[in-house]
């Protein structure tokens, strides 16, 4: 039963995430406040730091571990293939008519639409993620508790690799990656 | 040849790292310099199309090329190739952090990746922002999902969809002047 919910699940999230891969991430989000027995939002970050430093799509990457925390290889295989299938049924669909899709006024006009919200659903997943990281959430009771609640060490971190990530465009973020989990240990994060 | 267009995209999955714009040069150098499969041209344009297409755009694109070469069979030969590779490794490592997930230097390790995280995808989306809220119809479709998406439960599908019944009436609107 659970595959089967994860497969329409995953499902979903092909059919609807435009984008490549990082636009799963508001869908993901979403499955893990409606299946909190899935995986939490801050296992959701390790999925997409892992997956960032791991070969092969982001997408694909994210999937295959989200379904690997659920059901395990079998939950991977699943959730991947749900997730790939969508797009594979409207490559099929409109194969025969590439050219006339790409320039039809409504799929142009949708995507146009699309494009700048799609972003938008990506910044909203990605503030969210930053408080999971940045902020003990569940310690914040009051204005003044916010400020003690606040990952001071995390937050450093974030900002000493946001500042050198914006210096060395060329750099690929796999580096970047690996310096924050050498950092973690280093300073028992 | 279907083995064939498996395996090159094996190669394509296994060595792509990061999102579908870092996959285009891996193609290039497998499906147009070495097999010839297609020109220059037909990838940027597989490119454009899997992108007008939901999905992870990468595994649009091998579909679509997989599809020209060889018909349906072609396309699940090169989607099932691109993505195999990602599947066995993924499930490797996620093994080995659950295993370990108890050891501490692990629960650092994860906890330094996840500030770092942040800090990569912040840019990421930085890029997207200037890449796809570019005038000012865009714009304001980008800040109205965004703070109805911040201050409302709305389910993601349906801004999706809205956002795309919204973008057709803007074109049709502007074509009528």
């Amino acid at each position: 039963m659970t595959l089967l919910l994860c497969f329409w699940e995953f499902f979903k999230t092909g059919l609807f995430a435009v984008g490549g891969g990082l636009a799963t991430i508001p869908f993901l989000q979403e499955m893990a406040e409606k299946h909190p027995d899935w995986f939490t939002r801050e296992e959701l970050t390790s999925f997409i730091a892992v997956s960032e430093s791991t070969p092969g799509p982001i997408g694909i990457n994210i999937a295959t571990y989200a379904g690997y925390k659920i059901y395990g290889p079998l939950g991977s295989v699943i959730c991947t293939f749900a997730l790939v299938l969508p797009s594979f049924l409207v490559i099929l669909l409109i194969a025969h008519a590439l050219n006339k899709f790409k320039s039809s006024e409504i799929v142009q006009g949708a995507f146009y639409g699309i494009r700048p919200a799609s972003t938008a659903l990506i910044s909203c997943a990605i503030l969210t993620t930053f408080f999971d990281v940045l902020v003990n959430v569940s310690a914040v009771t009051s204005v003044r508790s916010f400020f003690d609640a606040i990952d001071y060490p995390a937050v450093a971190l974030f900002a000493v690799i946001l500042t050198a990530a914006a210096i060395f465009k060329k750099v690929h973020p796999i580096v970047f990656i690996a310096a924050g989990a050498l950092a973690g240990i280093i300073f028992k994060m | 040849m279907y083995l064939d267009l498996f395996l090159t995209y094996a190669k394509v999955g296994a060595m792509t790292f990061g999102g579908g714009y870092a996959m285009l040069p891996i193609l290039k150098r497998e499906m147009v310099d070495r097999k010839g499969w297609v020109t220059e041209d037909d990838l940027i344009d597989c490119y454009a199309i899997g992108q007008c297409t939901p999905g992870v755009i990468a595994v649009n694109a091998a579909t679509l090329i997989g599809y020209k070469k060889k018909g349906f069979l072609g396309a699940l030969c090169a989607t099932v190739g691109v993505i195999t590779p990602p599947i066995l490794i993924i499930i490797c490592v996620a093994s080995v952090i659950q295993a370990y997930s108890g050891n501490i230097y692990v629960k650092h390790a994860l906890a330094g990746m996840n500030a770092a995280i942040c800090a990569v995808i912040a840019l990421t989306v930085f890029g997207l922002l200037k890449k796809t809220w570019k005038d000012p119809a865009s714009v304001v479709i980008g800040l109205a999902v965004f703070a109805l998406t911040v201050a409302f439960d709305i389910p993601t599908v349906l801004t999706v969809v809205a956002a795309a019944v919204v973008g057709v009436v803007i074109s049709k609107v502007k074509k009528r002047r």
